[in-house]
Formats: structure tokens, sequence, C-alpha cells
């Protein structure tokens, strides 16, 4: 699938280039970078700027900003001086849920945020108000939690993509943050600013070299050593780099471009733009895992649910073997889409016809079943989100259709199965409405008494090639 | 009443008073909109009686040191005599949605302040007429003194710890405690002072879907517990400097909240005190370490 990342960009934390650009030359070069910036992103077609801010801390898994209109004044803790931040800002509140929802069908903990008077913090405000100061373009704020690790961060950037691909919206990806951020800790005359230390601005301007070079993934695999070099060791670490690399698929070959790096009272700022456009180079090799769902010590508060989320990411530990795809002269198979559970292809051509398997919602790779599973090993029901798991039929179908050259628009006929109608169909039916529904094939709806695996929908496809 | 008849200013009491937000929500007290039902029962009884121990101390003024009015410029303090607004905790929004009123001290917070500046420590006067007081501060400030009837002076937590080391936080910490001391002396106020902050502080990272279901509440680890339990002991047992000579390690090893500086810097208030402090509570919230703790300056005090 096309990444739905139009333009990617690292900004910088701190209010001066917000409040009081005029009272340094450095700081002036960042407000132009920020304006260029705005510019470029109102051009760009995105229908959402997504922030994730590292001045946003955060305990209970990660929290998304799902107020429609947040607004109030801000003051900065340490510069307050400088003056004060009304802001008034677009929030995407139906994005926000379903991001969400999508956190926890991969594992995560995360819960939305939208209450009168819910203190934006200081990255978000000034990205917002400079990237965007008319709010032309609905932007959603993620927290920065601050026990989450590299799978943790990446799962949730994996999340946020589920939930752009099946909108079918194009986005803007921000990271608020500083590079260095070690400030001085006295007060300086706004002439006397400059990076705290040499060691600083050298690792500075090497990471600004790497992401120059439009290696996002490798200063991601860097972030534990600049954090350890550069960072003042603050509860929330250098997470963003996580972040932003697997929300660019984690490539090494976008197209950067550092607009301006400056001091910000001795920390580093810069004003990065990261192109998807390849840059030509190759994508470098790159060696941590990537992770589709998360697997941690998320239940530390409550041992019996930790049972009942590792069942249902593990349908083959209750359910029917998994196969590899039959192999034939007119299969079709991919390892985008979820191995079957006998000996048949996940799809095959006849004439200009691609005639599907059964695709259901789990995980290629994983198994894992977004929106959780209907029954535990012992047959004992689960709540699960019927919508979750609709949606992520809907992607497994789009794989494969795109592996076989097709597409979402050349659906000519679904039956769908439903193991409880009565529960399901509301669900099932406002997702169908959003996705496969939007190209007009013809649909028949059956309810049956079970399926193969712990899921509650099934979908067989019939479509153009 | 105790105190009433001074004529110079002192220290009527030192107080450990943390700031989680989950006991004002347990306590559904009128300026805060979300409601529960209790919760934390050990630590709002400890509150209990700390109330009922400072209500028969004669005191003019609150001196508070939160951890979550975090700056990394030097030390702030509120300047200006009255601050109100909505208070919403960005962490646990869906706790502490908070209403205040309060009054400043800002004489004697300048006093503070002049002396800290004399003595070598980058301060500044918060004067933003704009700016919101963080919840640390008025979740203390409630729990002590739920009529915010009396005016407080609210200083920052600078973050030393995490731009240099815990000696050094350590260092600034006993000094700002000293000019915090020297000023209130000679301000010829009578001062409780209060650091904001829990003990050992590592989180539970989920929250049950009923908040106060004290059935999920514990302490994350067995380690936190013994060393909670530990520096506890000391305060009971009148040994505080041994709480300095090890908040290196605790503060490392527990994750400890005293990473804001607040305990240190109250025990330099008190000029680090060999009398035994009163446990007034001890308890979890989401799994950190809190106790509330009461050092009885007047009783062990010339003043």
């Amino acid at each position: 699938m096309t990444n739905p990342i139009l333009a990617s960009y690292v900004v910088p934390v701190h209010p001066h280039p917000l409040l009081v650009p005029e009272q340094n030359e450095g700081w002036q070069r960042l407000r132009d970078a920020f304006d260029e910036a705005r510019d470029h992103i109102k051009e760009c077609g995105a229908d959402l700027i997504i922030i994730y801010s590292t001045t946003w801390p955060s305990i209970i898994g990660h929290q998304i900003q799902a107020d429609p209109n947040p607004t109030w004044t801000l003051v900065d803790q340490d510069f307050h001086d400088l003056g004060s931040m009304d802001y008034s800002f677009r929030i995407d509140a139906e994005f926000a849920e379903a991001w969400n929802q999508a956190n926890h069908a991969r594992g995560l903990q995360s819960r939305t945020v939208a209450y009168n008077g819910f203190p934006i913090d200081v990255g978000s405000v000034v990205a917002l108000k400079l990237l965007n100061p008319d709010n032309a373009i609905p932007a959603v704020i993620v927290s920065s939690n601050v026990y989450a690790n590299r799978a943790e961060t990446t799962v949730l950037a994996k999340s946020c993509l589920d939930v752009l691909q099946s909108t079918g919206k194009k986005a803007v990806a921000v990271t608020a943050m500083s590079m260095s951020n070690r400030m001085f800790t006295e007060f300086i005359e706004a002439s006397d600013d400059k990076i705290h230390s040499l060691k600083d601005d050298e690792w500075n301007r090497k990471v600004l070299e790497f992401l120059e070079e439009g290696r996002l993934e490798d200063v991601a695999q860097l972030s534990r050593t600049i954090h350890q070099q550069i960072r003042v060791q603050k509860v929330v670490t250098f997470k963003p780099m996580w972040w932003l690399s697997a929300m660019n698929d984690n490539r090494n070959d976008l197209t950067g471009r550092v607009l301006a790096y400056e001091a910000l009272h001795g920390a580093g700022g810069a004003v990065v733009h990261l192109d998807p456009t390849s840059n030509g180079m190759g994508d470098k090799e790159y060696d941590e895992d990537d992770v589709e769902v998360y697997h941690g010590e998320r239940n530390v508060l409550d041992a019996e649910s930790v049972d009942e989320s590792q069942a249902s990411d593990s349908v083959n530990e209750h359910g029917p073997a998994l196969w590899e795809p039959a192999e034939g002269k007119d299969a079709v198979n991919t390892d985008s889409a979820p191995k079957p559970v006998g000996l048949y292809p996940h799809a095959r051509r006849v004439g200009d016809l691609l005639y599907l398997s059964g695709v259901g919602p789990r995980q290629p790779g994983t198994n894992a079943i977004p929106g959780g599973a209907i029954r535990d090993g012992d047959g004992n029901p689960l709540e699960y989100d019927i919508k979750a798991q609709t949606r992520a039929v809907v992607e497994n179908i789009a794989r494969i259709l795109e592996e076989a050259g097709s597409s979402m628009e050349k659906v000519v006929d679904v039956t769908s199965f439903l193991v409880d109608m009565d529960r399901d169909f509301a669900g099932y039916n406002e997702v169908w409405a959003e996705t496969l529904g939007h190209y007009g094939p013809t649909r028949t709806t059956l309810a049956i008494r079970a399926l193969p695996t712990p899921i509650a929908v099934e979908m067989k496809v019939i479509a153009k090639i | 009443m105790i105190g009433r008849t001074m004529a110079k200013g002192s220290i009527v009491a030192g107080c450990l008073a943390p700031h989680p937000p989950h006991l004002v929500y347990a306590e559904n007290p009128p300026q805060n909109e979300p409601t529960s039902e209790g919760g934390w029962e050990q630590l709002r009884w400890g509150y209990e009686r700390l109330r009922e121990s400072l209500s028969k101390i004669d005191h003019d003024v609150l001196v508070i040191l939160s951890p979550h009015w975090q700056t990394y410029v030097g030390t702030h303090f509120l300047g200006l005599p009255h601050f109100e607004g909505l208070s919403v905790d960005p962490i646990f929004p869906n706790l502490f949605r908070y209403s205040y009123d309060l009054n400043i001290d800002v004489e004697l917070s300048k006093a503070i302040h002049d002396k800290a500046a004399d003595a070598g420590l980058a301060v500044k006067m918060m004067e933003n007429p704009d700016f919101r007081v963080d919840y640390g501060t008025i979740t203390t400030g409630h729990m002590v003194n739920p009529a915010f009837d009396k005016p407080l002076v609210v200083i920052s937590s600078n973050r030393s710890r995490h731009y240099y080391s815990v000696e050094v936080m350590q260092e600034m910490m006993m000094e700002l405690g000293r000019v915090t001391r020297d000023a209130i002396l000679e301000s010829g106020k009578k001062a409780v002072v209060l650091a904001s902050n829990s003990l050992s502080h590592r989180h539970f990272t989920t929250e049950s879907d009923v908040p106060e279901d004290m059935s999920k509440e514990h302490i994350t680890s067995h380690a936190m517990h013994l060393w909670d339990m530990r520096i506890i002991e000391y305060m009971r047992t009148g040994q505080a400097q041994r709480i300095i000579d090890e908040m290196p390690e605790f503060t490392e090893q527990a994750i400890a909240e005293s990473d804001g500086g607040g305990l240190t810097w109250l025990l330099s208030t008190l000029t680090v005190p060999s009398y035994p402090a009163i446990l007034h509570g001890y308890g979890t919230i989401i799994g950190t370490g809190n106790a509330i703790v009461e050092w009885p300056c007047y009783a062990h005090e010339e003043v």
C-alpha cells in the first residue's frame, strides 16, 4: 500500500520563535523556517497534521487529544516572561478515537482526552500555531509515554497508519522535539544564545547530516546513543525518531532538508523537512525488529487480563494449524496477508477475474486479531470489537488485491460471513460503508455458526484485474 | 494554640505532603469536577491527622515546593498576589479538573527569592497573570488546607538532578532550604513548609476501569517497598542526615520523586532534624509510595 504520509517535519519545542523571534537572529531564522514549512504544508494536500510531542509526557500508555476545539492560554513554565500563548485548535476527534481503537487492536495501552481546559503542551502549541495558523488542516496530537520503549513507539505509528489507510486520509507527520536538549541553567541575554557545548553542537550536526541524507531509520536506530550523548536525562527520552521512522516505513532513502538549526537557550532547535520521495540512494539496511504488535508488560495492574490478551494474539495456539499458501499456475499469494488455515491460495486468477479465498482479520506474521478474539482457548466468550475486525479484513483484502495487480475499485462482488448477526451487523455495516461500500460492489451477508479461527467476520471477494 | 505569642518568625512545622491528584478525586470536593466512590483512605485519613495537627499550630503561611512546576532555568517563585483558574492534570485528566482560587504571600516569596539570588542561585519571580498553577501545588494545598484561607509561597522544582546529578541537586536544595529558613525567620511570620513529593515513584502503566478500585492498588515491587520503609524509618527515628546521605541511591534505585529536590529542601529548612517525625500515613497510589509525615518543629526548636 502507498504510505499516506505526504511530508514529515522535525520542529523545536521552545516558545522563542513564536513569541520573540525578533530578539535573536537565530530565533528569527527558526521562525522563517517554520513559515516555509507552513507554506509547504498548506500546499501539499494533507487532510491531517499529526503531532508527536515530547513535551506532553504520559504514564498510562499514550494519550491522544480528542477535544474538537481545545481553547486556552498557555504560559511556559520556564519562559513565562516571554508572554502568553492563546490557542484555539481544530482537532480531528474522529480520527483520534479511531487511532485509539487501532492502538488497542495492536496491543497498546492508550486513551483519548477531551476535557475543557486540558493543558496542551508547549511543543504542540508552538508547532500548530506556526505550522497551521488558520487551522486550515485538522490536527491530532499524541503524547510521549515515559515508559514506552522502541517497540511500543513503533507500534503506535503503525496503528496510526492503519487508520490513515482505512480512512484514505493523507497526512503530515510532525515531531515536536529538541535535538540536544541541554539548556543553560542560568538566565542569559537573548543575544548571547548559543548551543550549550561544542560536543552537543557536533552531535546535532551529525544527526542533521543523516536527516539531510534522508537516513531517518538510521537516526531512529541511533536514538539510544543520541540520548546518552546529548540529552539531559529527563523522563521523556529521544523517542520521536522511532515514531517518525515507523510513520515513514522505516526508510533510509527519504529526501531531507534542514531548513534551520539554531540554539534555543542552549538547546539545539532544528526545523527539518523529510519528503517521502526517494533520494535515489537506495534503502540502507537496518537491523532492529520490525514490530507489528506490542507484547510488553502492559497489564501489570491486572494479571488476569494478561491471559486474555495473549489468547487474542495467538490464534494458532487454540485454532487450526497454519499452512503455507498453495502454489499453482494462477495462484496469487503474498506475505502481506495472513497464512491460510488449509491448503489453498490467497487468490486465483481466472481470465480477467480474481477469486479470493475467504479473508479474515488476522494480521500477517503475528496472527493477532485486531479488536480481539471472540473466544479464549477454552471456548469461553470474550469481548471484541467488530469494527476493528472488519477494518482489518478490508485491509487484508486490499493487500491481496494489490499483490494481484488489482485494487479496491475493481471489486465486483462480496460475500460476508458473520458469526453473530444481531450483535455485529451494525458495526460491520458501518465500516463497510467507509471502505468497500464506497466502491459499489454487490454484497451478500450471511450468519454462520462459526469460523475456523476465533474471529467474527470473514469476506469472500471477486474482483476484476 | 501553640505558637500564638511568638514574635520572631519561625518554621512551626515541616511536612512531606505528596500530591497525587487521586487523593483530591477520592474526596469529591466541590472544586473538582470528576466524582469517585472514594479510595486511598489510608492516605486520606493520614491527611486528616495532619490537618488536625496543623490546626493546633498557629501559622500564617504555607511554603510549598512542588515537583510539578518543573523549571530547568533556575528556581522560580509565584510572584503575584492571587491566582485562580482551572487546573487539569495532563496525565490523569479523568481524575483531576479542579477550580482553584489561592493567594500568594508575595512579600515572603520575594524575600526568599532575593536571599537565594544573594547566595548565587539562579532565581526568577513568575509574574505572568495567565500562568496556570501546577496541580502538585494545588493538590498538596488542598489536602493540607482545603479552604485555601492561608497564603502560599510556591517554589518551582529546579531539575538540576537531571542536568547534573543528585549530589548537585542536593547542594542547590540545601542552599535553597537555608535561605528559605533565613527569610522566614526574618519575616516575623510563622510558616509551615511542605515538600510535595512521593517517595518511590514507579507507576503502574495501566489504570483499572474504576480508578479507585483498591483491590488493584499495591506497591509496584518489593524493592520499592523496602526503600520506602527504610526512608520512613529514618524519619520516624530522627535520622534525617541519613536520608541526605543516602539520597543518591534512594533517588536512583527507587526512581524517587525526591529527584525534584523537595525532600532535601524540606530537611534543609528544618536544619536536618535529629528529632523524630510523626508518620501520619503511608499508602500507594497507582503503585507509587506516598508518606504523609510531619516534623513538629514547635516542640523541638527554640522559636
